[in-house]
C-alpha cells in the first residue's frame, strides 16, 4: 500500500470520526489543527484506523502517535507485505 | 456473529449520513437518524448518527412518537465513548434518551454525598456500571470459604445501600451492571475449586448481585452473558483500550453495548415487542407444505435439517410459554397449513399456541396488519420472522413499525440470532405472563361461543365473570407497572411510571392504586386493568383525579369498565371523596376511549390548567350517580386506608 493510498484512506477515517467532509491531512497535522480531536476522539481514531486498515496498534505504539505523519508511517510499517 | 447482525445492511450508509447531514430542519434530521439507526452500523457510523440526531433530540417533534427517558450512568470506568451507541440504539427502539454521565469513579459520592448536577438531571433510570477492578476483593489465595463469603456479603451490603439511596433520592429504577472478568483464570478449569481465586470471587459476587437485585427490584445489565452469546468473548473488552483509556467496553463494541442498554430502557418504558409472527415454509419446517405434503417436509428427529427446524419450533414455543404471543403469517392454503399443525407428529408448536393464524395468498403486509388488529396490539409490537429475504424487504418497506430480523441462511442459527436481537427484553416476569398464551387460546374459545350466540347479554352472563379489585401491593406491582407502560389503546391518559414511581403512588394514603383481575369460566384473564386516582392541585379538596385508567384490550366489550367504575366509586366514597374527575388525553393510539367517560355517565367540565392541548375533562359525583348494569360479580375489599393507618 502506497503512502498516498494510506493518506486517502486515513482522510476518510478522519472525516467519518469527526463527521466533517472538509478535513484534509498532511504529515504535520496534529490535534491542534482539528477541532474535537481530544483524548476520547483520539481513541476513536485509533480504533477506526485499526478497523479500516485491518491492523492492531500495540500499547507501546499508541504513545508514539502525535501527528498524522506518525499514523501514516506506523500504518505503512504494519501493512508492509499485506 | 457480527454485532447487530439482525439489522439489515444499508447499501451505502456513509453516503446516506452525509446526505442527511445537509437537511436543514433538526426534526427532519432526527427522523432520518431514526430510520438509519435501524441498519447495521459500526461505531463510527453510530457516532455520526448521534451527531445527526443531537439537535433534534433536544426537542423531538411529537409526530416521531419518541418516548423520553432520562438515564444517568454512574461508572467506575470510562463510559463517555458508549453514550452515542446508547442514544442511537434508543432512537431505533423509539426512545429519546437523555444521558447524563457522572464523573468517572465518583459513583459513591454521587449517591451518598451531594451531586447537584445529577440531582438537577433527575434521572429516571440509573445504570450503575461497575467493574471487577473497582474495589476488588483481594484475599490470600488460601483463604477459606467463610472469609470469601464474608467479603462478598460486605460488598453486597454496600451495593444495596447505594441502590436504596438511588431509589430514595431520585425515585429512579436502578440497573446494575454485572461484573465481567478482568483477568484470565489462575487455575484453569480448577478455578472454581479455590474459593479465593479471582474468578471464583467474581462468580460469587455476580451470583450475590443477582439474588439481591431480585429482592430489591433492581434490573441487571448482564454484559458477560450477552456477549458470550455473541461469539468471541474477547470482543467486549480490549486490554489495550483498558490501559489506554480505562474503557471496559471497547469502542468497537459500542453499538452492541448501546443496544443492550437501550433495550432495558425500552422495557422500562414498555417499548418491548409482544408478538412473534412466524412464516411457515422453510422457517418452521423445511420444504413447502403445499408441494411436498406432510410426509415431504423436513421436521423432527433423525435428520439434521429436520432437527434444526424442530429446534427453531421449540424456541418459539418456549417464547410462547414466556408470554410472547405467537402468530403465523404465511403464503399458503389455509387448510393445508392447518393440517400440518393437526397431523404432523413432530410439531413442537401446537395450533393452540398460535393466537392468530393468517395463511392465505394475500400480501404479507396486509396479513400482518390483520394479525395486529385481531390481537388488539400495535404493529410496533410485532416481530416477523421469514426465511425469504425478498418478503423481509417488502415488509420492512411497507410496515416500518414491524421488526423484521435479518437471518442467516442456516436455520440452525435462527434461534441464536432471534435471541441476540433482544426484541423481548422485559423488566419483570409474572404468573400472568406465563398464563398469557393460555389466555389467548381461551379467547379463541370465547370467540367461538360468541359466534354461536345471538344475544350478547346472554353470552356475557354465560361467561360467569368475576372481577377482583385489590390495592396494588408488592405482588401486583411488576405487572401493574408493565401494563402502565405498554398499554397504548385503552389508556385514557397514557401516563408512564417506573416501578419506583408506581410504588410511591401505591403507598400514598391519600391516593388509590387499584389492580383489577378478571376470571371467567374459560380461565383467568390475569391482571387486566389498572386505575390510579389521587388528589390534584387543580381540583378542590375532597375530589380525586383519575390519573390513569387503562385496560387490556383482551377483555374489551365485556362491561369491565362499568364494573370497574362501580368499584372505583365505592373506594372513593369510603375515602370521603365527593367527586371523580376523569381526563382523556388524546394520542395517536387511544381514540377508542375518547367517549369512555361520557359513556359511563360523567358530565363534561371546563379544562384544567396546564394540560396538553386537546385534553377533555369530565366529572361524576360519588353520591347519587346511578349504578350501571353489568353481568360481573365483584370481589373487592374496600378499606379506608387513612383510618386504618392511624
Amino acid at each position: 500500500m502506497h503512502e498516498q493510498e494510506i493518506y486517502a484512506e486515513l482522510t476518510q477515517v478522519f472525516r467519518d470520526v469527526f463527521d466533517d467532509d472538509d478535513i484534509t491531512l498532511s504529515a504535520a497535522t496534529t490535534a491542534e489543527d482539528i477541532p474535537g480531536w481530544d483524548s476520547q476522539a483520539h481513541v476513536n481514531l485509533v480504533v477506526a484506523a485499526e478497523t479500516r486498515f485491518g491492523i492492531r496498534f500495540r500499547t507501546a505504539e499508541l504513545e508514539s502517535l502525535h501527528n498524522v505523519g506518525d499514523f501514516v508511517q506506523l500504518i505503512a510499517t504494519k501493512r508492509k507485505g499485506a | 456473529m457480527e454485532q447487530l447482525a439482525w439489522l439489515p445492511v444499508h447499501d451505502d450508509l456513509g453516503a446516506a449520513l452525509s446526505a442527511a447531514r445537509r437537511i436543514a430542519d433538526p426534526g427532519e434530521r432526527l427522523s432520518r437518524a431514526m430510520h438509519l439507526a435501524g441498519f447495521r452500523r459500526d461505531f463510527t457510523a453510530t457516532g455520526r448518527l448521534d451527531r445527526l440526531a443531537e439537535e433534534g433530540l433536544a426537542a423531538p417533534p411529537a409526530r416521531l412518537g419518541l418516548a423520553p427517558l432520562r438515564l444517568a450512568i454512574l461508572a467506575s470506568h470510562t463510559v463517555d465513548h458508549l453514550v452515542p451507541g446508547i442514544r442511537v440504539a434508543g432512537l431505533h427502539r423509539g426512545l429519546a434518551l437523555s444521558v447524563h454521565v457522572a464523573p468517572y469513579g465518583n459513583y459513591r459520592q454521587s449517591l451518598l454525598g451531594e451531586d447537584p448536577l445529577l440531582a438537577a438531571f433527575a434521572p429516571q433510570v440509573i445504570l450503575l456500571a461497575l467493574d471487577a477492578q473497582d474495589s476488588p476483593i483481594d484475599l490470600p489465595l488460601d483463604s477459606p470459604d467463610g472469609a470469601v463469603e464474608e467479603a462478598v456479603a460486605g460488598r453486597i451490603a454496600e451495593l444495596r445501600h447505594l441502590w436504596r439511596r438511588a431509589r430514595e433520592r431520585f425515585n429512579a429504577q436502578v440497573v446494575q451492571q454485572l461484573l465481567v472478568p478482568a483477568t484470565p483464570p489462575l487455575f484453569g478449569s480448577y478455578e472454581a475449586m479455590v474459593p479465593a481465586a479471582p474468578r471464583s470471587i467474581l462468580d460469587r459476587l455476580n451470583a450475590a448481585i443477582r439474588a439481591a437485585a431480585r429482592e430489591d427490584g433492581v434490573l441487571l445489565l448482564d454484559l458477560a452473558a450477552q456477549m458470550a452469546g455473541q461469539g468471541p468473548a474477547d470482543g467486549l473488552g480490549d486490554p489495550v483500550r483498558w490501559h489506554q483509556a480505562k474503557q471496559l467496553v471497547s469502542p468497537v463494541m459500542a453499538p452492541l453495548h448501546g443496544d443492550l442498554v437501550a433495550r432495558i430502557a425500552g422495557a422500562v418504558l414498555g417499548r418491548a415487542r409482544k408478538c412473534l409472527v412466524l412464516d411457515l415454509d422453510n422457517t418452521i419446517w423445511g420444504g413447502v407444505i403445499g408441494d411436498d405434503g406432510i410426509e415431504g417436509i423436513k421436521l423432527g428427529q433423525g435428520n439434521p435439517t429436520g432437527e434444526a427446524f424442530l429446534a427453531m419450533q421449540r424456541y418459539a414455543a418456549q417464547l410462547g410459554r414466556r408470554g410472547i404471543i405467537l402468530a403465523v403469517c404465511s403464503k399458503n392454503d389455509a387448510a393445508v397449513a392447518e393440517a400440518a399443525f393437526a397431523n404432523h407428529p413432530e410439531m413442537a408448536l401446537q395450533r393452540g399456541d398460535i393466537a392468530a393464524f393468517q395463511a392465505n395468498w394475500n400480501d404479507k403486509a396486509g396479513n400482518l396488519r390483520q394479525i395486529a388488529k385481531q390481537l388488539n396490539i400495535g404493529l410496533d409490537a410485532l416481530v416477523f420472522v421469514d426465511d425469504n429475504p425478498a418478503e423481509r424487504d417488502i415488509v420492512r418497506r411497507e410496515l416500518p413499525d414491524v421488526a423484521v430480523p435479518e437471518l442467516p441462511e442456516d436455520v440452525a442459527l435462527y434461534p441464536t440470532w432471534l435471541g441476540a436481537a433482544g426484541y423481548f427484553e422485559t423488566v419483570g416476569f409474572t404468573a400472568d405472563d406465563a398464563a398469557r398464551a393460555r389466555s389467548y387460546a381461551a379467547n379463541a374459545a370465547r370467540q367461538a361461543v360468541l359466534e354461536q350466540t345471538t344475544d350478547l347479554e346472554g353470552y356475557l352472563r354465560s361467561l360467569e365473570m368475576v372481577l377482583t379489585a385489590r390495592p396494588i401491593g408488592a405482588a401486583e406491582l411488576p405487572r401493574a407497572t408493565q401494563l402502565v407502560n405498554k398499554t397504548n389503546q385503552f389508556n385514557l391518559t397514557t401516563r408512564r411510571y417506573t416501578e419506583a414511581e408506581m410504588q410511591a403512588l401505591a403507598e400514598d394514603p391519600d391516593a388509590l392504586a387499584l389492580a383489577i383481575r378478571l376470571t371467567d369460566r374459560f380461565g383467568d384473564n390475569g391482571l387486566i386493568s389498572v386505575v390510579l386516582a389521587r388528589p390534584d392541585a387543580a381540583l378542590r379538596p375532597g375530589e380525586w383525579l383519575i390519573d390513569t385508567w387503562l385496560m387490556s384490550c383482551r377483555v374489551l366489550g365485556r362491561k369491565v369498565e362499568e364494573a370497574t367504575l362501580q368499584v372505583l366509586l365505592e373506594h372513593a366514597r369510603h375515602q370521603g371523596v365527593t367527586a371523580l374527575i376523569g381526563e382523556y388525553r388524546p394520542t395517536a393510539r387511544n381514540g377508542m376511549v375518547a367517549e369512555h367517560y361520557p359513556r359511563l355517565g360523567f358530565t363534561p367540565m371546563a379544562p384544567l390548567p396546564d394540560r396538553p392541548d386537546g385534553t377533555l375533562v369530565w366529572r361524576i359525583e360519588t353520591r347519587g350517580s346511578r349504578p350501571f348494569a353489568h353481568p360481573i360479580a365483584l370481589d373487592t375489599t374496600c378499606t379506608n386506608r387513612r383510618s386504618t393507618r392511624n
